[in-house]
């Protein structure tokens, strides 16, 4: 095995171009578990700690450019305002060790189903900046995820930042698991509510072969939210769209059985959490449209 | 390869080290610092927490070479560390200091004699301590949010030590040693 060290993000696409099997270690927190049990005996290490740009962020006027290698600790710290959904999700990641090493490009990078920060990329709305030596492009995160731990990078690439559109309306997370910390999530939800484009935004974690949205039940509820005038109004959702949106987020899973949870038991657990956040979210944005409009 | 990098504040060099080594390996079995305890290997216990750049990390997770050119705390550098914060003053061990220095005999069953950090001091206090393994961990855990949060609530105190487990105590009396350590700290100031 060799530990490659680059120094710049400039040596690092010149490593990965030179050597494209190179397992690119960032917080170490995926990459260093499957060392330590022999899962994997990789040729090349690339040590991504000393670009010192992966850690850094900045907030644009409608995106945050967040480095791939920001802790989760940050994320949580600095950027609970911009984004408000990912904060929330980088909480239920692991433990306070965990959290202080890994960051969005690992779990982008390990692309597992249940890899906490996807549906909170994918409810808000966000694209991934990926680079190599051939140059630059920006992925969809709908198109990013190809498949069960695998995405859309080619071997010679690797993940500079995400483009998160910051929150332009209130965003819930939720996961369902054993214990508050340390643990991996049976199943996965987020929502995103965009006042600004009047559209809801989903993303289930764990209930499918690669995170995914619920488009069927977005479709459905921007319709519902549309015809019936709620975005203006400020109403409460009646009972029965909301079960509507549950059944129709529940229906997008594709879960399989295994140790943490039954394929059916995943399934109700997604609509049960894309009903709550819902309304957890929909009381969040009548408050402020209360606010806003003086409306008592 | 060779990683050069600080322990407890003084220059250390370990060498023949293989490339998918961790942060842990190197401490325990080449540099002759087995505080830090290996048990999960995949950061679920805690019992190798130790202190990356002032950030509690979990060492099994870190590869030896992302070490290099770093500053790493163990449990071993914990009193040096607690009391060289309290009085502000940079840390390691002066050649001088190293040359005067002596083994002394002290009590090692209650830690009598010698110098030990408040948050070592309060979990004996408090009886935290049982079999013993996890307790490195979750006093180098410990030691890092009191340092940030002198005044915590028992929700921060569980959050601060939810990486680490414990497969004794029930972590009642753990509890109880980190409410005494805050107390203790408070009063002091």
């Amino acid at each position: 095995m060799d530990f490659l060290r680059p120094a710049s993000w400039e040596e690092a696409l010149a490593a990965k171009a030179e050597h494209p099997t190179a397992v690119p270690i960032a917080g170490g927190t995926d990459v260093m578990v499957e060392i330590n049990f022999d899962h994997r005996r990789p040729e090349y290490l690339l040590d991504l700690n000393r670009v010192g740009d992966l850690t850094e962020w900045e907030v644009g006027e409608d995106t945050v450019r967040l480095g791939a290698s920001v802790p989760y600790t940050r994320i949580m710290e600095s950027l609970r305002g911009e984004l408000p959904g990912l904060a929330l999700a980088s909480h239920t990641v692991a433990s306070p060790q965990i959290r202080n090493r890994g960051g969005v490009g690992g779990n982008l990078g390990t692309a597992s189903p249940a890899g906490d920060a996807h549906p909170a990329l994918l409810a808000a709305g966000a694209e991934v900046e990926v680079e190599s030596v051939r140059g630059s492009r920006l992925i969809p995160i709908d198109a990013f995820y190809t498949g069960v731990k695998r995405n859309a990078l080619a071997a010679d690439e690797l993940i500079r930042a995400v483009h998160i559109k910051k929150a332009d309306g209130p965003q819930q997370y939720s996961k369902v698991g054993t214990r508050n910390a340390m643990v991996i999530a049976v199943c996965a939800f987020g929502l995103a509510l965009h006042p600004g484009t009047r559209t809801v935004r989903t993303g289930i974690g764990s209930a499918a072969p690669t995170p995914v949205r619920a488009k069927a039940a977005e479709e459905f509820l921007n319709a519902a939210l549309d015809e019936g005038g709620f975005w203006d109004s400020g109403k409460i959702i009646t009972p029965s769209a909301a079960k509507q949106f549950a059944d129709l987020c529940a229906a997008s899973c594709n879960p399989i059985d295994d140790v943490r949870g039954t394929a059916s038991y995943r399934r109700h657990a997604v609509g049960i959490m894309a009903r709550r956040t819902l309304t957890w979210a929909w009381e969040s944005y009548r408050g402020t449209a209360a606010t806003t409009e003086g409306a008592a | 390869m060779r990683v050069n990098f600080t322990v407890n504040g003084r220059p250390q060099e370990a060498d023949d080290v293989w490339e998918g080594e961790s942060l842990l390996y190197v401490l325990r079995e080449r540099l002759g610092l087995p505080g830090s305890k290996n048990a999960c290997e995949q950061g679920e216990c805690g019992s190798c927490t130790v202190r990356l750049d002032g950030v509690p990390v979990c060492s099994c997770l870190v590869a030896a070479g992302q070490a290099e050119g770093r500053e790493v705390v163990t449990v071993e550098g914990l009193a040096d560390y607690a009391k060289h914060r309290s009085c502000g003053s940079s840390r390691g061990t002066s050649l001088q200091e190293a040359q005067d220095w002596a083994a002394k005999g002290h009590d090692s069953q209650t830690g009598e004699g010698s110098e030990l950090a408040p948050i070592q001091q309060a979990f004996i206090d408090a009886g935290a301590v049982q079999c013993g393994f996890c307790t490195p961990g979750l006093l180098v855990a410990a030691d890092e949010m009191l340092e940030r949060n002198p005044n915590p609530s028992d929700a921060d105190i569980r959050e601060a030590l939810s990486g680490n487990l414990c497969r004794c105590t029930g972590y009642e009396k753990i509890m109880d040693a980190v409410r005494l350590a805050a107390a203790r700290q408070g009063e002091a100031v």
